[in-house]
C-alpha cells in the first residue's frame, strides 16, 4: 500500500463565460513511503496543477476536481478546507519553483520558519527560535542565528531554496512535493539542492513527489518516473527502463532531444516538433498524435489505454500508446551513463545525485569517464563557499 | 536612519527657497498690485504711493525678497493686509482646526477604505466588489464642495442629525489646551465637550474623506489582488498556517506598502479639499481663512500659506518615506 | 516551450488548410501527418471516420496558426480589442460621446436663449420663490429667470472646452518637460543627468503645492476669466504628466530592446525618438483621459471659490453650480443639475481612462 495513491485525478478550470479547460484528465500514480517519484513533462502538461490539487491549493471557485487522491486512507480531494489546513505543513509539505518569489519579502526568514513550528508543533519563543536555527543548520545554511534575522533579499538563491526546504521539512512531513525546485537555480546549486533532498528522503523515509521537466533531475533522483503529456500519464516506469527503453514516442522523443557531446559531427538533433499547443482532445485519440512520428489512424480511435506493451518485458512499465517504440537502440541517452555506477552503489549517499545536472546541455560530459561528481558535488558543509550572498 | 532624515531635510532647503522666490515674484505681479485691495477703488495715485512706501513695497523686488527671507527665518511671515495681524499668528491659531479635520478625514478614509478594499478583492466580482469599485469611481468624480453642500443640506438642515456649521455648539464651555477640541475634552475630562466637537466633526470629515477614501479603497483592492497572486501567499498556505496569519502577515503586510505611499501623496489633495470643505461648514480653520484671503487678495497670507503647505507636504512625505523604510526591509538603508 | 525548428516536411504548420480537397476515401499523404513507414490505414469505413478526425487535426492546426498571428499583434491593437469587450470602456465612451455631441450641437437645439432673463418677473430669490420644472421650461428657471435646460445644453460646450484646453496645456507642457528630462537621462552622459536633476527638482517643487492652491495663485495673478481657469487647471497637471512620461521613458530606456538597439549601433537620438518615446506614451495618454475628468472638477472648484468665469452670461456648469449654491436651501435642484452633469461627464472620462489603463497593463495581458 503506497502512502499516496492518486487515482484518475482530473482538474478542470471552469471560468464563467469561457470554455472549460481540462488541465489534468485522469492522472493515476502511486508514491510509496521513502521513495522518490518523478512527474515529468513539458510546461503546460498539468504537472504543477496536479501538485497544487494534491495540496489543496487550487482556488475553490472555478475549479472542478475529479478522481481520488488517497493519502494514508483519507481522500485529499474531498477533505474540508480546515482539515486540509491541519494536514498541510504537518503531513504534506511543498517546495516551490522560484525561491525568491516564494518567500515573503517583508518578513524575516526566522518568522517564516517559526510560524510553521508554532502552528503545527506548538513551539513558541526561544524554543521555536532554537528549533528554527537547527532546521536551517540541517539544510546547510551557515550561521543560522544571523540568517534568522535576515530578509529573503539578503540571501542567495541557493540559500533561499534551502530556507524553503527547511520550512517544508520543519514538521517532518510524510510526503514532500517538490515542484521544479531547482529550475531557478545555478547548475552547481542545483546539484547541492538535489543532494539535500536525497539526504532528507534517505534519512527520514519521507516520500518525495518530484515534479520536473529536467530529465537530468529525474535520472539523478527518482526511483520511479511518470511522464505526463497533456494532462495524462503516457508512460510510467522505473527509472532505468524508462531511460534505456522509453516506449512512448513522446518519452522517446524527450530523451532523443538531449544534445550529446559524442554524437558524430553533422548529426542533427531530434527535437519533438510542434509545441504542447498542437494537441487534440484525449477523447478523440492520442493527444500527442499531431506531433508524433509514429502516428497512424489507430491513434485517433479514442484514448489509448495505459498498459504494459507486449515485447518490453519489464513488469510495471506502463505505456499509453498504440504504436509503442519497442526498439530504442537508436537512442543513446547520456544521462544514465554517469549516474548509474553511483546510483547502483546503494547506501552510498556521498554523491548519489551528482550526475543530475548532467541533463543540462552545457556540462554533459558522459564519455570522459571522470565522475562529474567531482565538479558539482557539494557536501552541505562546503556549500557556504558558493552559497554566501554577494 | 538619522542620516537619511538629515539628507532629506537638506534636500528640502533648495526646494523651499526656489518656491519662495517663485511665489514672491508671482504674487507681486498681481494686477493692480497688493495695495488695490487694501485701499479700495477710490484711492488716488498718491494714496497708493504712500501705502506702498509704508509697506516697503516701493523698494526693488530683491530687497523686498531679502527682507522677506530674513523674516521667514524668524517665523515672521509678514502681516495680513486684511486683519492687520501677523500671518504666523493667524496660522497657528487656526492650524489645529484644520489638522483635526484633516486627521479625522484621513482616519475615516483609512479605517473604511483598507478593509473595504481588502474584502472587495477577496470576493472579486461579488456585490461588495462591484459596489466598492463603482462607489470609488463616483467618489472621485463628485466635486468635494458639492458633496459637502449635499451632506450639510440633507443631514444638518433637513434631517437635523448633525450641526451644520462650526466646531462647537454655543454654550459649551470647553477649556482650550491643544486647540484640538476632541482631544481637549478628553484631556480635561470634559466629555460632553469632546462629544460635541466630534458631533460637529462628522459631516465635514465625511465630505473631506470622500476622495482619499475612494483612492485608498481602489489602491488596497488592486494591491490585494496582486498580492493574492504572489507565490509567497501560496507558500504560506502550503504551510497550513491559520487563515488569520496568512491574511495579516502575508497578504496585508505586503498589500499595504503601496497604500502607505499613496497616503503621503494624498495629503496635498486633502489640504485643497480642506479649503473647500471648511468654507461650506464655516469651519474656523486655515481653509476658510484662505478663501477670504483669496477674495481680499491678502498676498502675505497667500504666500505664507503656500510655503507653509509646501513644507507640511514635504514633511509628511518625508515621514512616509521613513515609515516605508521601516516596513519594507528591501529599501532599508544600511 | 516554443516550437522547435523542424525540417520535417509534415510539420503540422506546414500543411495546407482544411480546404485541401478532402477526398472522402483515403486521405492523401499531404493531409495525414504520418510518415511513410507508418502502417497504411485499413478499411473504408474506419478510414473515413479517421479522415474526419484528420480533418479535425487540420482544423486544429489552422486554429493554432491563427491564434499565433493574433497574439503577435501590436500593443495598441490588442488594447483596443480588450477595450471593446470592457463594460467600463463602453459605458465611458458612450457618456463621452453624448457629452461631446451635446457640446457641439447644444447651442442649436437649446429651446431658449441661455442668457435671456425672459422670465425675470417670475423668480424672486430674495423671497425664496423659484420656478421648478414645467412644460415651458423643462428644468425650471434659475435665479435670474433664465431657462435652466437651455443653459445646461449650451454650458456643455464651455465645460468641455475648459476640460480639453486645460488638459492640452498640462499634456503639452508636461510631456515636453518630461520628455526632455527623460531623453536627457536616456541619452546619458553626465550633462544629461544634470539636466534631468534640475528639471526634476523643479517638478517636485510644483508637486509639493496642493493643486487647488497652485490654481488659486495663478488665478489670483491673472484675474478672473475663463482663460485663467483653463491655464490654472492645466498648470496643475504639468508635473503629473512630466513625471509620468519621464518615468515611462526611464523604464523603456533600461529595457532589453534599447540595449539591443544600442549594441547594434543605432544612433541614440534615433533610439529615443523611434523606440523610447512611442513606447512610453501609453501611460501618458491614459493619464490625459483621467485628467479631463479632474480638470472639469477642478474648474468647478475654482468657480466655487469665486475665481471662475466672471461673465455670468456665458453658461458653464461649474459656474452654474457655484452660483446655485447660494440658493441651495430654496432650490437645491438648481445646483443638482449642473452637479450631476459634471459628475456624469467626469465619470465617463474616468471610466474610459481606467479601462484603457487596464487594457494597456502588461500584467493583465496573457
Amino acid at each position: 500500500m503506497a502512502l499516496l495513491t492518486v487515482d484518475e485525478l482530473s482538474v478542470t478550470f471552469t471560468a464563467r463565460g469561457r470554455r472549460d479547460v481540462t488541465a489534468v484528465s485522469g492522472v493515476s500514480f502511486d508514491v510509496p513511503q521513502g521513495e522518490v517519484v518523478g512527474l515529468v513533462g513539458e510546461s503546460g502538461c498539468g504537472k504543477s496543477v496536479t501538485s497544487l490539487a494534491l495540496m489543496g491549493l487550487l482556488p475553490r471557485r472555478g475549479v472542478r476536481l475529479g478522481g481520488r487522491a488517497d493519502f494514508d486512507g483519507t481522500d485529499l480531494l474531498t477533505l474540508s478546507p480546515s482539515r486540509m489546513r491541519d494536514l498541510r505543513g504537518r503531513q504534506l509539505a511543498m517546495i516551490f519553483q522560484d525561491p525568491l518569489s516564494s518567500l515573503n519579502p517583508v518578513v524575516p526568514i526566522g518568522v517564516q520558519v517559526t510560524e510553521i513550528l508554532a502552528r503545527h508543533r506548538g513551539m513558541k519563543g526561544e524554543r521555536a527560535r532554537k528549533e528554527a536555527a537547527s532546521l536551517l543548520d540541517r539544510v546547510g545554511i551557515p550561521d543560522p542565528d544571523r540568517r534568522l534575522k535576515e530578509y529573503p533579499h539578503q540571501l542567495s538563491g541557493g540559500m533561499r531554496q534551502r530556507a524553503l526546504i527547511a520550512m517544508a521539512v520543519a514538521c517532518a512531513p510524510r510526503l514532500l512535493i517538490a515542484d521544479e525546485p531547482t529550475t531557478a537555480l545555478d547548475v552547481t546549486i542545483q546539484a547541492q539542492i538535489l543532494e539535500l533532498l536525497r539526504e532528507l528522503v534517505d534519512q527520514e523515509g519521507t516520500a518525495l513527489l518530484m515534479i520536473t521537466h529536467d530529465l537530468g533531475v529525474v535520472a539523478g533522483l527518482c526511483d520511479r518516473v511518470n511522464v505526463l503529456y497533456a494532462g495524462k500519464v503516457v508512460e510510467a516506469a522505473e527509472r532505468r527502463p524508462l531511460f534505456s527503453d522509453p516506449a512512448h514516442p513522446y518519452a522517446h522523443g524527450l530523451l532523443g532531444s538531449i544534445p550529446r557531446l559524442d554524437a558524430p559531427r553533422g548529426l542533427p538533433l531530434h527535437p519533438i516538433r510542434g509545441s504542447i499547443n498542437d494537441t487534440i482532445a484525449w477523447a478523440d485519440g492520442c493527444a500527442f498524435a499531431p506531433r508524433c512520428d509514429h502516428y497512424t489512424l489507430e491513434c485517433l480511435e479514442g484514448t489509448p489505454a495505459l498498459a504494459e506493451p507486449a515485447g518490453l518485458g519489464q513488469p510495471g512499465h506502463l505505456v499509453r500508446c498504440v504504436n509503442p517504440v519497442l526498439d530504442s537502440s537508436d537512442l543513446h541517452t547520456p544521462l544514465l551513463e554517469a549516474p548509474v555506477p553511483v546510483a547502483s552503489a546503494e547506501g552510498d549517499t556521498a554523491a548519489p545525485s551528482s550526475g543530475a545536472p548532467a541533463g543540462t546541455p552545457s556540462d554533459t560530459t558522459p564519455d570522459t569517464g571522470t565522475t562529474p561528481a567531482t565538479a558539482t558535488d557539494g557536501e552541505p558543509g562546503d556549500a557556504p563557499g558558493k552559497d554566501t550572498p554577494a | 536612519m538619522l542620516r537619511l532624515i538629515v539628507r532629506r531635510l537638506l534636500q528640502l532647503i533648495p526646494t523651499l527657497v526656489g518656491l519662495s522666490v517663485l511665489l514672491f515674484i508671482w504674487l507681486h505681479r498681481l494686477p493692480g498690485g497688493p495695495t488695490a485691495a487694501l485701499l479700495g477703488e477710490r484711492a488716488t495715485e498718491a494714496d497708493r504711493r504712500q501705502a506702498e512706501a509704508l509697506l516697503g513695497l516701493d523698494q526693488p523686488l530683491w530687497v523686498q525678497y531679502g527682507r522677506f527671507l530674513r523674516r521667514l527665518v524668524e517665523l515672521d511671515l509678514g502681516t495680513s493686509i486684511r486683519t492687520g495681524r501677523p500671518v504666523w499668528e493667524e496660522f497657528t491659531m487656526r492650524f489645529p482646526a484644520t489638522v483635526e479635520l484633516a486627521l479625522a478625514a484621513m482616519f475615516l478614509a483609512i479605517l473604511i477604505g483598507v478593509p473595504l478594499g481588502y474584502f472587495a478583492a477577496r470576493r472579486r466580482g461579488g456585490w461588495l466588489d462591484i459596489g466598492a469599485v463603482t462607489g470609488s469611481l463616483i467618489g472621485i468624480c463628485i466635486p468635494v464642495f458639492f458633496l459637502a453642500f449635499l451632506l450639510k443640506e440633507v443631514f444638518a438642515v433637513v434631517l437635523g442629525w448633525f450641526p451644520s456649521v462650526g466646531r462647537q455648539s454655543t454654550g459649551i464651555n470647553a477649556t482650550d489646551v491643544t486647540g484640538f477640541h476632541v482631544l481637549d475634552g478628553i484631556l480635561t475630562g470634559e466629555w460632553d465637550a469632546s462629544a460635541d466637537a466630534l458631533w460637529h466633526l462628522v459631516l465635514p470629515a465625511v465630505a473631506l474623506a470622500s476622495i482619499p477614501l475612494a483612492i485608498i479603497t481602489r489602491m488596497t483592492r488592486a494591491s490585494v489582488l496582486e498580492v493574492l497572486q504572489e507565490d509567497y501567499v501560496r507558500t504560506a498556505e502550503s504551510k497550513g498556517l491559520r487563515r488569520r496569519v496568512v491574511r495579516l502577515r502575508h497578504v496585508m503586510r505586503n498589500a499595504l506598502l503601496p497604500v502607505v505611499t499613496a497616503i503621503g501623496l494624498l495629503t496635498g489633495g486633502l489640504l485643497s479639499g480642506a479649503v473647500l470643505t471648511e468654507t461650506v461648514f464655516s469651519w474656523g480653520g486655515i481653509g476658510s481663512f484662505i478663501r477670504d484671503a483669496i477674495d481680499g487678495r491678502d498676498y502675505p497670507v497667500l504666500m505664507g500659506f503656500i510655503l507653509f503647505i509646501a513644507l507640511i507636504y514635504v514633511l509628511i512625505n518625508l515621514l512616509v518615506d521613513l515609515a516605508y523604510s521601516v516596513i519594507d526591509p528591501r529599501v532599508r538603508v544600511h | 516551450m516554443g516550437s522547435p525548428v523542424s525540417n520535417t516536411p509534415n510539420h503540422p504548420d506546414d500543411r495546407e488548410g482544411p480546404e485541401t480537397p478532402g477526398t472522402p476515401e483515403l486521405s492523401g499523404p499531404p493531409a495525414v501527418p504520418h510518415q511513410a513507414e507508418a502502417p497504411s490505414p485499413v478499411g473504408g469505413d474506419r478510414a473515413r471516420r479517421a479522415s474526419r478526425k484528420v480533418d479535425r487535426i487540420d482544423r486544429l492546426a489552422e486554429l493554432t496558426a491563427r491564434r499565433e498571428t493574433t497574439t503577435g499583434a501590436g500593443l495598441w491593437v490588442e488594447a483596443f480589442r480588450r477595450l471593446r469587450t470592457s463594460k467600463m470602456a463602453i459605458i465611458g465612451a458612450c457618456i463621452i460621446a453624448v457629452f461631446v455631441v451635446l457640446a457641439i450641437i447644444g447651442p442649436w437645439i437649446a429651446p431658449y436663449s441661455p442668457t435671456a432673463q425672459s422670465w425675470r418677473g417670475e423668480v424672486f430669490p430674495n423671497r425664496g420663490l423659484f420656478v421648478g420644472p414645467r412644460g415651458e421650461n423643462w428644468l425650471g428657471l434659475d435665479h435670474l429667470g433664465r431657462d435652466v435646460f437651455s443653459r445646461l445644453l449650451v454650458g456643455a460646450r464651455q465645460t468641455l472646452l475648459v476640460g480639453v484646453v486645460a488638459t492640452l496645456i498640462g499634456f503639452t507642457v508636461g510631456a515636453l518637460i518630461g520628455g526632455v528630462s527623460g531623453a536627457a537621462l536616456v541619452l546619458g552622459g553626465r550633462v544629461g543627468q544634470r539636466i534631468d536633476a534640475v528639471i526634476m527638482r523643479f517638478i517636485d517643487m510644483m508637486l509639493a503645492l496642493p493643486s487647488l492652491l497652485l490654481a488659486v495663485s495663478i488665478a489670483a495673478v491673472m484675474g478672473q476669466s475663463l482663460t485663467t481657469v483653463m491655464i490654472a487647471v492645466g498648470v496643475v497637471q504639468i508635473p503629473i504628466f512630466a513625471r509620468l512620461l519621464r518615468g515611462a521613458m526611464l523604464a523603456q530606456g533600461g529595457s532589453d530592446y534599447v540595449l539591443a538597439a544600442r549594441a547594434l549601433g543605432v544612433r541614440r537620438r534615433r533610439i529615443v525618438m523611434a523606440h523610447v518615446v512611442p513606447n512610453s506614451l501609453s501611460p501618458v495618454i491614459v493619464q490625459a483621459t483621467l485628467a479631463l475628468a479632474t480638470a472639469i472638477i477642478e474648474a468647478a472648484a475654482l468657480s466655487f471659490l469665486g475665481l471662475g468665469n466672471p461673465d455670468a452670461a456665458q453658461p458653464e456648469w461649474g459656474v452654474m453650480l457655484a452660483q446655485a449654491q447660494r440658493f441651495f436651501d430654496q432650490a437645491p435642484m438648481l445646483a443638482v443639475y449642473p452637479a450631476v452633469g459634471i459628475i456624469i461627464t467626469a465619470l465617463g472620462f474616468t471610466l474610459l481612462g481606467e479601462a484603457m489603463r487596464e487594457a494597456l497593463d502588461p500584467k493583465l495581458r496573457s
